[in-house]
């Protein structure tokens, strides 16, 4: 069919006129011309060159036939042994070494796992169970050490330089400002630390006019003023949640980084129901924190009503009248219960506050010597945190005003951290003499004159002082990778003393902390149960009197009943991943979903669902399978920053958060340059800002790994019940077997009538469990980090986890309930009608989706749940994941093809599928992309290539060398002897693991608790996982 | 096969000669006795510190008592002393005593007083040879005769049958042309075939199917041959960079593999062993004492002992380290796939198997070659038949009990405890 149609390419064309540019276009493909003539038009030179096309053809040929042949030959690999190899390393075994970790931010005893001399990964130490306990950051703060943006060695002016001139300069500096009677200036973290204590004593003694400012970035100066004020020295008191039977708490997120954090083996304790009793907790607070997701009753208040409760409180347990502000009478009726149920436990309740503000601060220590608290120490006093704010803004005005001579700082990134870090700017360009010590070439070191490249803490000597008498050591594990030098190690040098610190320490702790006891012993511990004789380094601050306040508890509790704001209250936090923002260029902890929202690689302004529709922010999940939110304009005082949004369930009407710890801008990789830095809101160290929120234009994409909050009704998947019907009914009421139909009849979906399969003898040999707390478990993700470090799970980046790509092995999935309980949603499924109506089931499972205001919250750890009759291996085409004996589902990487089939047949949807090569590929250039951050795998265990399927392997590695252990020593294997990376790691003991074919093993027994249950257990998959149901102290005293 | 045959042709030459010199004169008899057990007894006592010629840990030895004597005027009953109890001679304020102990670094010698008056003296006796004038260069040349007639040999044989073949060719060319001359003479038509053979084999298509099946399937199965033997490195023998020889340590001298490989016993890896290791012995090793061929001849083994040092950064001459190392890149030749995971230990100490089970006859290997494929199939084919020795380990007492119970078993094999699974080799 031949067609008329005339088709015309330009208005010219179609009107007709025959200009010339139609008749030049038509007999031109490109429109510039191509320039032939400029490469074949110089005649002379091609005829001069000595290639001609024939031997251009032959290189090629040949380069090609090399190439190929060469391609023919396999590889010849290189083994190379020591000269002299260390006596106590045996290649391919790893050894232990006992240290501590003291950032300023996180402290505690750790073990450091180290293969062949590099350290690979860091365990909890048991010895040390009074002195903190590891969290998810400290796992993760192997990989810093083998941080490729790490500085390799002193700098001056911007410049490469020596340590020898540094020692010169900076030393004839000191001596010439000693003279002058300029100000030296010590602006360091909180080092907990006896011998640097000292060290800093003496170079005070040395040369005279020196101040030490200890400056936490997170700051709890507050409870460390109300300490001092009631007790006469700084400190912090420490709590052990163990004993209490009742915590209240005011926005304290204790199991978060609240004083120091580290209390969750402590709360842990109690919260397992032991003989019918566990403990209670009311939560009051603003954002939903992890405490408050983990609290028995939570009651969602803004800062300000906080304070007011808290006055409240304080009136109602010691029966001196506080009016104050009215409070909305279901926060009225709950702190009145709250203040009844602390008289009736007495000395068994505990009362806990993380307002930053001395009066709130004052009221909690007043209140829990009431009670006689039991929870309560003010003995053993926390010493992780020293910092002064006050301090510190006097410095900065003094900096300002030119009478620094010299500031020398260490560990700490005030151009980061502080709020008026432009001031901090100005400051430091008045002093003469500026050094930082640091790792990074970060926001203050790069404007220092000096950057003095410190060592990573596992390349370092040190000794803490956590708790007041629990003594740790820092030792390297590794010889300092770069050419660096400590802090305590440049003090020794100004100070004149040619001793090293390690002789130093070891000198000083002989002399005042040992008391006799061997200095081999300790340091092979890690720590030291000793008699504090601290050498109390004198902060001899005028600043520290500026405001001695002679309180009155009771003025303070009337203060703080009649406090009020106006606005939207913004509350500031540390993240669980992130805290403070120094490790920020740490993948494993970019790529760390946040317990809360399970957003990675951001952070957020949480907003209420009901303030969020009165601004106008929307959260949204996208056709690609991501979440979407809004951006806000967030002022304070003049300030404004923009960050994405997300609604938030639980978090008070009337309040924001927002966390700290991103939007970092230097001495870390492009790819974690995430987020924005709120420090600029963080006036006055205060962690509550009176904000205003605006609703600013574009759409922020977040990485976060779950999108589907609620439970929908399906109890099944987190079995709760409430410690009533716990201590009264049969077990298998509040923990239900699940029944399938057989000849019309329900038998147990376990029962072996419902079998499909044939059975095997499991009762010889191994068969490993692993039992989930779901009442121990906090979701603080040690776990996570942990089995990242282990089996060399990759990180992925931002945009691969908003394609679902996420490679954790192990999740911890968090479920919001949409009616106030859990039990509500059940009862709300089950109660719907029909199809349609406002009854049917339709819409009430629409209405379920989204979650409550104030909603229930659940945690659950799921990783590969290592059925007998697991789903996967019977889809298998290449028979690539199959099943041991042992009761481990294997996992063949190089058998599998990547067809993909389990990961669509697994019920628990806990395989992940290496889309990419992530290692060694400049798409994800995170620590496996560069020498220094491959240091870190673990030998043992593969690295995955692309195109494979991998997941949990219930840490195979570890199981089969515990047997190994016991065949070559010729033994059985020990009671509990088996372990997993995340069983390890838990420092709350949620994670159990062990042999259920010994009967000496406490899985034994877990595994047959009553509290038992498999997930899914109705569609038969008979899984070694096995989870203990949540109960819930539910009842009001 | 050619250098045993050499070697076995040496001995038998040095024991002719040893017999020669033991039978000549019988006035020498005592006198060599006295030597025989004079060397044995250095050997035990002294050639950890001493050698005859060159300064160890202790000074050279030979002319040693003639020495003394002529230089110091000491005699014998000092020596006797100094033996049995060095310090106590220096304690006594000897002022040759005094001099020697600090000339070597202050180590006192080991006191060696289990030796009786007529040890030392047969010790002294061997100490007071005249150095044996060199017989290696004789030796060499007999064996360089004896190599290339065993060539010429090999290469007659195969001229021969070259030549044989040949004339056998030339035989029936003539055989043939004499038939056709006759043929031609008495008149026979010889027929000629119409078709060649090629055009026949053309024209018949089931041949040509049958001969085509044939060949697919040949290629095939050697196509698939080829591609399994990808990545098997069976029989690799790299040239290292010391020539290092088992044959040596583990063959002649009988070094328990695991002395150098120490950490094949506690490890997943058995260790190249570090070159502190190969100091133990070969501060006093310093040359090749042993059989020698005409590839690997003393002076061969001497370069290779040289190069260890020049690694360590031993100076031989002053006995003491130099500081200067540079490690040895030795060239991996036993090498498993990354997601494989192998543990000698398991093999070693708990199975109690014999390195030479997977490694081969180390012992004779002068140079380490791959003698197992290391495959899978070759992995299995072990775990299949192996059974397990519970014996004597506490380990396995539980799981012994329980099948011999239930099953009434009493051997069971690495496959029935799980050895074929998977997941207990790759993860």
């Amino acid at each position: 069919m031949s067609s008329n149609k005339k088709y015309w390419k330009s208005i010219e064309e179609l009107s007709g006129d025959n200009s010339s540019m139609i008749e030049t276009l038509k007999h031109k493909e490109f429109v510039q011309e191509i320039p032939v003539d400029e490469f074949l038009g110089d005649k002379s030179t091609l005829e001069s060159s000595s290639t001609t096309r024939r031997d251009f053809l032959k290189y090629v040929g040949f380069s090609t036939a090399a190439a190929s042949l060469a391609a023919c030959e396999g590889p010849v690999i290189k083994s190379i042994p020591y000269v002299v190899q260390p006596e106590q390393i045996i290649p391919g075994v790893a050894n232990y070494y006992a240290t501590t970790i003291a950032n300023g931010y996180d402290f505690a005893s750790i073990l450091v796992k180290t293969r062949e001399g590099r350290p690979i990964k860091i365990e909890n130490n048991n010895l040390a169970a009074t002195n903190g306990s590891a969290n998810a950051r400290i796992y993760a703060s192997v990989l810093d050490l083998y941080d490729s943006k790490r500085v390799a060695g002193p700098k001056k002016n911007g410049e490469e330089s020596s340590w020898t001139e540094f020692d010169d300069d900076t030393a004839q500096k000191l001596n010439e400002l000693k003279d002058s009677g300029k100000e030296i200036v010590l602006l360091t973290q909180t080092f907990a630390s006896p011998s640097t204590s000292k060290l800093i004593s003496e170079f005070k003694e040395k040369y005279g006019n020196v101040r030490h400012v200890v400056y936490d970035a997170i700051s709890e100066s507050a409870a460390i003023e109300a300490y001092q004020n009631k007790y006469g020295e700084r400190g912090l008191p420490n709590y052990d949640f163990s004993k209490a039977s009742t915590i209240v708490s005011v926005g304290a997120d204790f199991l978060g980084d609240w004083q120091g954090g580290g209390f969750n083996p402590g709360y842990a304790k109690g919260r397992v129901p032991n003989h019918g009793k566990m403990s209670r907790h009311i939560q009051f607070e603003s954002n939903l924190s992890l405490t408050g997701a983990n609290a028995d009753k939570r009651v969602p208040l803004t800062l300000s009503q906080q304070k007011n409760a808290l006055g409240k409180l304080y009136g109602k347990i010691t029966g001196i009248s506080v009016s104050g502000k009215d409070l909305p009478t279901h926060i009225e009726e709950a702190v009145n219960n709250a203040a009844s149920e602390l008289l009736k436990a007495g000395s068994k309740g505990v009362l806990v506050t993380g307002i930053q503000d001395v009066n709130a601060q004052s009221v909690v220590i007043a209140i829990n010597e009431k009670l006689g608290s039991k929870a309560f120490d003010s003995l053993t006093t926390i010493n992780t945190r020293q910092g002064n704010d006050k301090a510190v803004t006097k410095l900065v005005t003094d900096m300002k005003a030119g009478t620094v001579g010299a500031i020398i700082m260490s560990g700490v990134n005030p151009m980061y951290t502080l709020p008026n870090a432009s001031d901090f700017a100005e400051g430091l360009e008045k002093v003469e003499l500026s050094v930082a010590f640091s790792m990074k070439e970060d926001e203050t070191s790069s404007l220092a004159k000096y950057i003095a490249a410190t060592p990573h803490y596992l390349e370092s000597w040190g000794d803490t002082e956590i708790l007041k008498g629990q003594f740790g050591l820092i030792q390297p594990t590794i010889r300092p990778l770069f050419d660096t030098k400590q802090f305590q190690d440049a003090l020794l040098m100004w100070n004149g003393n040619d001793v090293t610190y390690h002789d130093y320490i070891k000198k000083n702790w002989e002399d005042n902390i040992l008391n006799g006891s061997s200095w081999n012993q300790a340091l092979h511990d890690g720590v030291f149960v000793g008699e504090s004789k601290s050498i109390e380094e004198e902060i001899d601050d005028s600043v520290e009197n500026i405001e001695s306040i002679n309180l009155n508890i009771d003025v303070a509790a009337r203060t703080l009943a009649s406090a009020s704001s106006n606005g939207l209250e913004l509350a500031l936090y540390p993240k669980t991943g992130m805290g403070d923002g120094q490790q920020a260029n740490n993948p494993w902890l970019q790529e760390f979903p946040d317990p809360i929202t399970r957003a990675s690689w951001d952070n957020y302004l949480t907003v209420s669902k009901a303030d969020a529709e009165e601004l106008g922010f929307k959260n949204e999940n996208v056709a690609n399978g991501g979440l979407n939110g809004s951006y806000a304009d967030v002022t304070v005082e003049g300030i404004t920053i923009t960050v994405p949004v997300i609604i938030q369930p639980g978090q008070a009407k009337g309040s924001v958060g927002l966390s700290f710890g991103y939007g970092r801008t230097a001495g870390l990789k492009d790819e974690m340059k995430t987020g924005v830095n709120a420090y600029a809101l963080y006036q006055n160290f205060n962690s509550t800002q009176n904000v205003t929120v605006n609703v600013a234009s574009g759409t922020h994409e977040f990485a976060c790994v779950q999108l589907h909050n609620t439970l929908m009704g399906r109890g099944d998947i987190i079995h709760e019940t409430t410690l009533e019907v716990f201590n009264s009914k049969d077990h298998r009421e509040w923990n239900p077997m699940p029944q399938v139909s057989k000849d019309h009849e329900m038998i147990d979906a376990t029962s072996p009538d419902a079998n499909l399969w044939d059975e095997f003898d499991r009762s010889i040999g191994h068969h490993f469990n692993l039992s989930i707390d779901l009442n121990a478990c906090t979701g603080c993700g040690s776990c996570v980090i942990a089995c990242h470090a282990e089996n060399n799970v990759p990180v992925v980046g931002k945009i691969e986890v908003r394609r679902s790509r996420d490679m954790h092995w192990l999740r911890i999935d968090r479920y919001y309930s949409s009616e106030d309980t859990f039990d509500g949603d059940n009862n709300k499924k089950e109660s719907a009608k029909g199809l349609f109506g406002e009854t049917g089931i339709k819409d009430t499972l629409r209405s379920m989706e989204s979650a409550a205001e104030n909603p229930q919250v659940a945690f659950q750890p799921v990783m590969c749940q290592h059925c007998n009759h697991a789903p996967c291996e019977t889809v298998c085409p290449v028979a690539a994941t199959s099943h041991g004996r042992q009761g481990q589902n294997h996992m063949a990487y190089n058998r599998c093809v990547g067809t993909r089939y389990c990961a669509n047949n697994c019920p628990y949807k806990v395989r992940r599928f290496n889309w990419f090569l992530y290692n060694g590929n400049d798409e994800f250039d995170f620590h496996m992309n560069d020498d220094l951050g491959r240091m870190v795998i673990n030998p043992d265990v593969t690295v995955r290539s692309r195109g494979v399927m991998e997941k949990c392997s219930m840490c195979i590695q570890l199981t089969q060398k515990t047997i190994l252990d016991a065949k070559r020593d010729g033994r059985a294997i020990k009671a509990n002897e088996f372990e997993t990376a995340c069983s390890k790691a838990c420092s709350s003991g949620a994670m159990r693991f062990g042999d259920i074919n010994n009967k000496q093993d406490d899985i034994v027994a877990l595994k047959d608790d009553d509290r038992a249950y498999h997930l899914l257990e109705s569609v038969g998959t008979k899984p070694n996982v096995v989870y203990q149901t949540k109960v819930r102290n539910i009842k009001e005293v | 096969m050619q250098q045993v045959t050499n070697r076995n042709l040496t001995t038998r030459f040095l024991f002719l000669g040893l017999f020669f010199l033991i039978t000549i004169p019988a006035s020498l008899f005592a006198q060599d006795e006295d030597l025989v057990k004079g060397k044995a007894l250095f050997n035990t006592n002294c050639a950890a510190c001493h050698s005859l010629d060159k300064k160890l840990t202790g000074p050279a030895l030979r002319g040693v008592e003639a020495k003394l004597s002529d230089e110091q005027g000491l005699d014998r009953d000092w020596i006797y002393a100094w033996i049995r109890n060095s310090s106590a001679v220096i304690k006594s304020g000897d002022a040759y005593a005094v001099k020697i102990y600090a000339e070597y670094n202050n180590a006192a010698m080991t006191p060696l007083p289990q030796l009786s008056d007529e040890d030392i003296n047969n010790i002294l006796a061997y100490t007071a040879q005249e150095k044996a004038a060199p017989v290696a260069g004789s030796e060499a040349i007999t064996q360089t005769d004896e190599q290339s007639t065993s060539g010429i040999s090999k290469e007659l044989i195969l001229g021969a049958l070259a030549i044989l073949f040949l004339l056998l060719a030339f035989g029936l060319y003539l055989v043939n042309k004499t038939l056709r001359r006759i043929a031609f003479a008495n008149n026979i038509e010889v027929p000629v075939s119409e078709k060649t053979l090629w055009q026949a084999f053309v024209k018949n298509q089931f041949l040509i199917l049958v001969v085509s099946i044939f060949f697919l399937l040949a290629s095939a199965y050697f196509a698939f041959g080829y591609f399994m033997q990808l990545g098997i490195d069976q029989g690799y023998q790299p040239v290292q960079p010391i020539h290092f020889s088992h044959k040596i340590h583990a063959g002649d001298n009988k070094i328990d593999c695991k002395y150098c490989h120490s950490s094949a016993r506690v490890s997943k890896t058995s260790g190249i062993p570090s070159l502190n290791v190969c100091m133990n012995c070969h501060k006093s090793i310093f040359e090749y004492n042993g059989e020698t061929t005409a590839e690997y001849t003393k002076e061969y083994y001497d370069t290779e002992i040289n190069k260890l040092y020049a690694a360590v950064g031993w100076d031989d001459a002053e006995q003491q380290y130099t500081g200067e190392t540079q490690p040895v890149k030795w060239v991996r030749i036993h090498n498993l796939p990354d997601f494989v995971y192998y543990n000698h230990s398991q093999h070693v100490s708990v199975a109690g198997l014999e390195c030479q089970t997977c490694h081969g006859p180390i012992e004779e290997m002068e140079e380490v070659y791959q003698y197992s494929p290391l495959t899978m199939v070759w992995c299995l084919d072990c775990h299949k038949k192996t059974n397990i020795n519970t014996k004597g380990n506490e380990y396995y007492a539980k799981i012994h009990e329980q099948l011999s119970k239930n099953y009434g078993v009493d051997n069971f094999t690495v496959k029935e405890n799980g050895g074929l699974e998977c997941g207990k080799c790759h993860y």
